[in-house]
């Protein structure tokens, strides 16, 4: 087989395969969104978006994300940093810094809940200080504020490390010389991150933000764990209206709209962090 | 008078090196304090699961793994688990390592299109496809089989398969085949007998890496399966009805074939996401 021909057939399959199961399905959850039985009609987003559980699972979700993301960004960047600096033991500290990778939302979920349920090790820990009597049940209604921190915590816990992975790949690719040059004039190691690691590591930073924040929006199982119904999520919703009501027409709007919400994030994220036309590393 | 300048930049320098090392430290635990908290309670009998105050000790009581193993429906959905990461594995790499190949070999027209469909896939929720592909699979006869939920797991991850295969190609140098051919290689050949043995430790490493994704993932599972539920759908589904020793060792069987496989591809996952990016 000549070697014009050959790329196209080697990379036909995927090709046909995501065309099949990935560009195919966005149809048809458009389509199903958008009909009822009768036609084109907005009514599955009407329903949805004035359900009451809808602007508290949209709220939700946002300060999730916006309380999470961000506190990644900063721990993935300085644990990328100290690892950067390190003589001996690196392999192993980076091993053990991204072990959540490999580890599902719903265990992750399932961890923090031995730690935050009623009988659970943070109430035994309290109650052995002698700071409580009894112990206090902090997954419920009556401490919201310690559910959405123990969600935010499993969260972090378990989904730190994939920007960890991005940013000390994305490190590594920065040439040793740039640094070297600024040590000469003098930079301080904190000039030097912010005058040539953060800007040379923005594809990183692109890739990395991007998939956290798509994630972020997806978060589910974590919640299902830790909160049950008291914490509505936008993908609980989904899983709701799809399962308990049967309403295939109405998660799909719910599907829709939590897509929209990923894009647009997805195109400021890239807007705001484009790398200038014709500069690389 | 340079004395005591390197005397004092000496102290400065041990405390910055004392707040790096405790910082490291410090986030380690930060990990695996959680995870040897999973294990106490999954090391403990039921009745210690639930009991309270609990002890910061495993009890190395096999009650809770074993009403794991006992409870109706739960070794089959193991089972169904392995099944589902073992054919997502074999099919992402199928579909995915040609293309890798092809990525890192050729210059061809269309190229970056194709890279921007690989590279698209990341950025949606893939898990949402499983609704439309839930009503497709019942008219095809394909739900709630564990090929079905496999075809959508390969969906998310053969992405990965394909920017993992490409940066591994990439690594081995296109002369190596030329030497092949000048000796009377074909294409196929020199591949199967060159470059292949070379490359066979990080396609395991990203076989490795697609099985792991299709064992953690929950919301398509939960969403295509019914009768023959995977772990992850399973433990989602009972949640809100089984006891917390139940949970606890299910979670710690979820773990760990993650801390396993996470410790085998250690070395391609810088790697793979160092190309990824550009």
């Amino acid at each position: 087989m000549n070697a014009r021909v050959l790329p196209y057939v080697l990379i036909a399959p995927v090709t046909l395969f995501l065309c099949v199961f990935f560009l195919y399905p966005f149809f048809l959850v458009a389509q199903q969104a958008f009909t009822t039985g009768n036609g084109f009609t907005m009514d599955n987003f009407r329903e949805v978006v004035s359900y009451w559980k809808f602007p508290i699972s949209l709220r939700n979700t946002f300060l999730l994300a916006l309380a999470v993301v961000p506190v990644q960004l900063a721990l993935s960047l300085l644990m990328a940093t100290m690892v950067n600096n390190m003589k001996r033991g690196r392999d192993l500290v980076l091993y053990v810094w991204t072990i959540p990778l490999g580890i599902s939302d719903l265990a992750a979920g399932i961890i923090w809940l031995a730690i935050f349920e009623q009988s659970g090790f943070l109430n035994s820990m309290l109650y052995g200080l002698g700071v409580v009597d009894q112990p206090a049940s902090f997954l419920s209604y009556q401490n919201m504020t310690v559910v959405f921190i123990a969600i935010m915590l499993a969260e972090i816990w378990r989904a730190t490390a994939i920007m960890l992975v991005i940013i000390v790949a994305g490190i590594g690719l920065i040439p040793k010389e740039y640094y070297e040059a600024a040590e000469v004039f003098g930079a301080s190691p904190w000039k030097r991150f912010v005058k040539i690691t953060l800007p040379l590591l923005r594809p990183s930073l692109q890739t990395a933000l991007i998939l956290r924040v798509v994630l972020a929006f997806e978060v589910f199982a974590v919640v299902a764990a830790l909160g049950g119904s008291i914490f509505p999520v936008l993908m609980e919703q989904i899983y709701e209206n799809q399962f308990n009501l049967q309403n295939g027409g109405t998660a799909a709007a719910l599907a829709l709209i939590v897509l929209a919400i990923s894009i647009s994030f997805t195109l400021v994220i890239l807007r705001a962090l484009r790398v200038p036309k014709g500069a690389t590393i | 008078m340079s004395d005591a300048a390197s005397v004092s930049g000496h102290s400065t320098n041990k405390a910055g090196r004392f707040v790096y090392v405790s910082g490291v430290v410090l986030l380690c635990a930060w990990v695996l304090i959680p995870l040897y908290l999973l294990l106490v309670n999954t090391l403990s009998s039921p009745e210690a699961v639930n009991s309270f105050p609990k002890s910061f000790l495993p009890g190395f009581d096999l009650g809770s793994l074993e009403f794991f193993a006992g409870f109706s429906g739960m070794l089959v959905a193991l089972k169904n688990s392995i099944i589902v990461a073992a054919i997502t594995m074999v099919l992402s790499i199928l579909i995915g390592a040609p293309a890798g190949y092809a990525l890192s070999r050729f210059e061809f027209r269309g190229k970056e299109v194709f890279r921007l469909l690989i590279l698209l896939t990341r950025a949606f929720p893939l898990p949402l496809l499983a609704l439309p592909l839930a009503v497709l699979f019942i008219r095809t006869g394909l739900d709630d089989t564990a090929f079905g939920l496999a075809l959508v797991h390969t969906t998310l991850a053969v992405p990965f398969a394909v920017l993992i295969t490409f940066s591994l190609f990439s690594g081995i140098p296109l002369e190596l085949e030329e030497a092949a051919w000048t000796l009377g290689c074909t294409r196929l050949t020199a591949f199967t007998k060159v470059v292949l043995p070379l490359i066979l430790p990080g396609i395991t490493a990203s076989a490795i890496f697609a099985f792991v994704i299709s064992w953690n993932e929950v919301f398509a599972a939960a969403v295509l399966t019914i009768e023959n539920r995977t772990l992850t759908a399973f433990l989602l589904q009972t949640l809100s009805e089984s006891p917390l020793h139940l949970k606890f060792a299910g979670g710690f069987i979820l773990v760990v074939p993650a801390l396993v496989f996470i410790f085998a591809v250690r070395k391609y996952l810088f790697a793979m996401w160092g190309i990824a990016n550009r």
